[in-house]
């Protein structure tokens, strides 16, 4: 069953298509640009098979499968597509509720850059400055997607100047089609570029942009009782932000300010303090060497279109975790942080460095070398007394945007890396965590600072000059457990070797075993072993693999979700044209 | 009325817009490192192939491409004439971290920053590494989603046919 809404929309989407592709059809007598059709299609399966001793279930469909396809249609200005997805029924990691095929996804859109005039009807994806207050995206391979589905349009009245205009729902479900959350999303951003702006500034050596955004939510509510009190749940909640960015001959420097209205909600146990948010950037870079320093507070910053909902779903703004997203299997999917949007005070240091190629110590090829450390406290707050009116309705009080008593995060990384002559290349890699999995719950296993370190060595050996194995062999080792002496934190240590293979442009084969050698529990000192093999043909790619997956956190860009065990056969096909 | 009819229009439309026609490489707007404004058609050369490698800081094997193209770029560009622009696709997270990286590692590329994907999205990327080969004319004539040690030499043979 197909929605009127989506119904509507694919027949509008089918007569914008009519309208735009007979070139006879151009008018005054211009010649009309080459229509275009172009899109992917991306399918993944896998098989699921009991494997108690990892955890690892088999749910009723016994195999899972997730497809989408791309199409888009493109002529001069006008561009249009959609996107048809399947969940028959969704693999185990992704929202269990997505179910079905449908469309999740349909827009046309009229750009004109040179009359400064954009329009979009139907789903976009779109983000105001560091999208504190705004931003709408996708991770496909983790389920994520906060679509928009209605108006947006972009002006550019004079040069130098932006006005975003947005009107509409947030993707939230699917059901044989899209399904959208209960709340409306309105917002506008203005964004001037002083040197384009405004008169003898195009020269200036010094680059300054300015933005400012308002966002405003309304989802029906009703008022509620806390004890004696009656609470009006507010409707409309505004939230808005002001950024400044400074660029000049290596430096640049951003600054953003965020604030939010009461917002009651399940994320703060609806209570009513205005939330507040503010982040700075200051980098500077030249030839071989660049330093990021980053500081950021959070304040009670969750901003949905649906207040009863937590995690991942319907958030309007993002923001973004402190530390890297790393990329070794160990680094990367048992301790990975993400901001707690409830309150968190955080900073970050990262320095990168080339040694210069032919010096003593940079070797033929140059080192590449790499630092970083990250930290992230709680809010320094103070919480009213549970006899408090204050207690019920604000919840706490801030002190100060210093860093609060509980360690949140510390992840502290190196990472040297060298090419030894034409066949070898070699890197190693640091890390350090102080992970508190109490606020950001990876785990169930563990309450409590996870204290970790992490070696890494990574070779490539070029065999032909198209065919080279690639290994990482990777050790993880965690401090002893304080309140049951002799045992270690969480799952304890940790293992991987990887071995790949690459044929050079069409095959790849590869293996990795995970193995939780310093479990506390000896039955569960287990390999999870998984190999893969592949074939690339430019676009098309073609993968096939067999084995058991752990349990953990699977992260594609800056975001994670958690997955279950498996253990079976997995098929990814993805392709565009 | 039923879901067929509109998806059968749809397909309609599409069908009879089609013409034997490879992609052109669509116009989107971003902005380069320096924060300039950017069309991405503007970047196409007319004479000598374009290159647009998708990556993000948070991606191996895509700076491992790029750091092996950059090993080559030199004789490339005297070869076949040849430009490389590197699309970060990274987001707000690790966005900041553009620079830096490719200032210390020395990329002579130029760097657009696409942190909403819109050029990604309207190039069909589905994920990183991937790399799009555009001739004088604008069209998309080779792409690869993938990169192994010796893609270089498939990309480089791709470079001379239209340097010819």
């Amino acid at each position: 069953m197909m929605r009127a809404v989506e119904v509507k929309a694919a027949a509008l989407l089918a007569w914008g298509l009519a309208l735009g592709i007979n070139p006879a059809q151009a008018q005054f007598g211009q010649e009309a640009e080459a229509p275009s059709i172009s899109g992917n299609v991306a399918i993944l399966w896998q098989s699921y098979a009991e494997d108690s001793l990892i955890g690892a279930v088999v749910p009723p469909a016994q195999t899972g499968y997730n497809a989408f396809a791309n199409l888009r249609y493109n002529q001069g200005n006008f561009s249009a597509g959609v996107r048809y997805e399947s969940y028959l029924n969704a693999l185990l990691g992704f929202p269990g509720r997505f179910k079905g095929s449908g469309l999740g996804y349909r827009f046309a859109r009229y750009a004109d850059p040179d009359k400064g005039v954009d329009v979009t009807v139907g789903n976009f994806y779109d983000q105001f400055g560091s999208g504190l207050v705004f931003r709408s995206y996708e991770e496909r391979l983790l389920g994520i997607d906060n679509a928009m589905d209605g108006f947006r349009v972009i002006l550019k009245p004079l040069d130098g100047i932006q006005v975003k205009l947005i009107y509409g729902k947030q993707r939230f479900d699917f059901e044989d089609g899209l399904v959208n959350g209960p709340g409306v999303v309105r917002a506008v951003d203005l964004e001037s570029d002083l040197n384009a702006l405004l008169a003898g500034w195009a020269e200036k050596k010094t680059k300054v942009s300015l933005g400012g955004s308002f966002v405003s939510k309304f989802q029906p509510g009703t008022s509620f009782n806390v004890d004696s009190l009656v609470l009006a749940m507010p409707q409309n909640v505004g939230s808005w932000s002001a950024r400044l960015n400074l660029l000049r001959k290596g430096w640049t420097a951003g600054v953003e300010y965020a604030g939010k209205i009461n917002d009651p909600s399940a994320d703060n146990g609806f209570t009513y303090r205005n939330g507040e948010a503010f982040l700075a950037t200051l980098g500077y870079s030249q030839k071989g060497l660049g330093v990021l320093l980053t500081a950021k507070m959070v304040d009670n910053m969750s901003y949905r279109s649906d207040r009863d909902l937590r995690l991942f779903d319907l958030p309007i703004n993002y923001i973004p975790a402190v530390t890297q997203q790393h990329t070794y299997n160990l680094a990367a999917t048992l301790y990975p942080y993400a901001t707690v949007i409830t309150g968190e005070t955080s900073a970050s240091a990262e320095v990168f460095y080339t040694i210069p190629k032919g010096s003593r110590l940079g070797g033929k090829y140059g080192t590449k070398l790499s630092a970083s450390f990250a930290a992230a406290n709680s809010l320094d707050t103070t919480h009213y007394a549970s006899d408090q009116v204050e207690s019920v309705i604000y919840g706490y009080e801030r002190n100060s945007w210093g860093p609060g008593d509980e360690l949140y995060v510390r992840d502290f990384n190196f990472t040297a890396s060298r090419k030894l002559n034409k066949t070898w290349k070699v890197k190693y890699a640091f890390y350090h965590f102080d992970f508190n999995t109490l606020t950001t719950p990876v785990t169930t296993d563990y309450k409590g600072i996870v204290n970790a370190n992490i070696h890494v060595l990574e070779t490539q050996w070029k065999v032909k000059p198209k065919q080279s194995l690639r290994t990482e062999f990777q050790g993880l080792w965690v401090g002893e457990d304080a309140e049951h002496p002799g045992d270690l934190q969480d799952k304890g240590h940790w293992a991987t070797v990887l071995a790949e293979y690459t044929w050079s442009p069409h095959w790849f084969a590869s293996v990795l075993d995970q193995y939780n050698f310093g479990n506390n529990d000896p039955e569960k000192r287990v390999h999870y072993v998984y190999a893969a093999a592949g074939y690339i043909n430019g676009p098309h790619r073609l993968s096939l693999g067999y084995g058991k997956r752990r349990e953990g956190i699977f992260c594609v860009g800056g975001v994670c979700r958690a997955v279950p065990a498996s253990n079976g056969f997995e098929m990814t096909f993805t392709s565009s044209f | 009325m039923n879901m067929k009819t509109p998806l059968k229009m749809l397909a309609v439309a599409m069908l009879s817009a089609f013409s034997a026609h490879s992609q052109t490489l669509p116009n989107v707007s971003l902005k380069d490192i320096e924060g300039n404004a950017v069309e991405t058609a503007s970047l196409v050369q007319e004479e000598g192939p374009t290159v647009f490698c998708f990556w993000a800081t948070w991606c191996s094997p895509c700076k491992r491409e790029l750091n092996n193209y950059a090993e080559l770029y030199e004789d490339w560009v005297d070869e076949t004439g040849v430009k490389i622009v590197a699309v970060s696709i990274d987001d707000q997270r690790s966005v900041n971290r553009v620079a830096p990286y490719v200032n210390s590692v020395g990329w002579e590329y130029e760097i657009l920053l696409d942190p909403n994907r819109d050029f990604a999205r309207a190039l069909n990327v589905q994920n990183v590494p991937h790399t799009f080969v555009v001739d004088g004319e604008g069209n998309v004539v080779w792409s690869h989603n993938n990169y192994a040690d010796g893609d270089e030499f498939e990309l480089y043979e791709e470079l001379l046919k239209l340097a010819e």
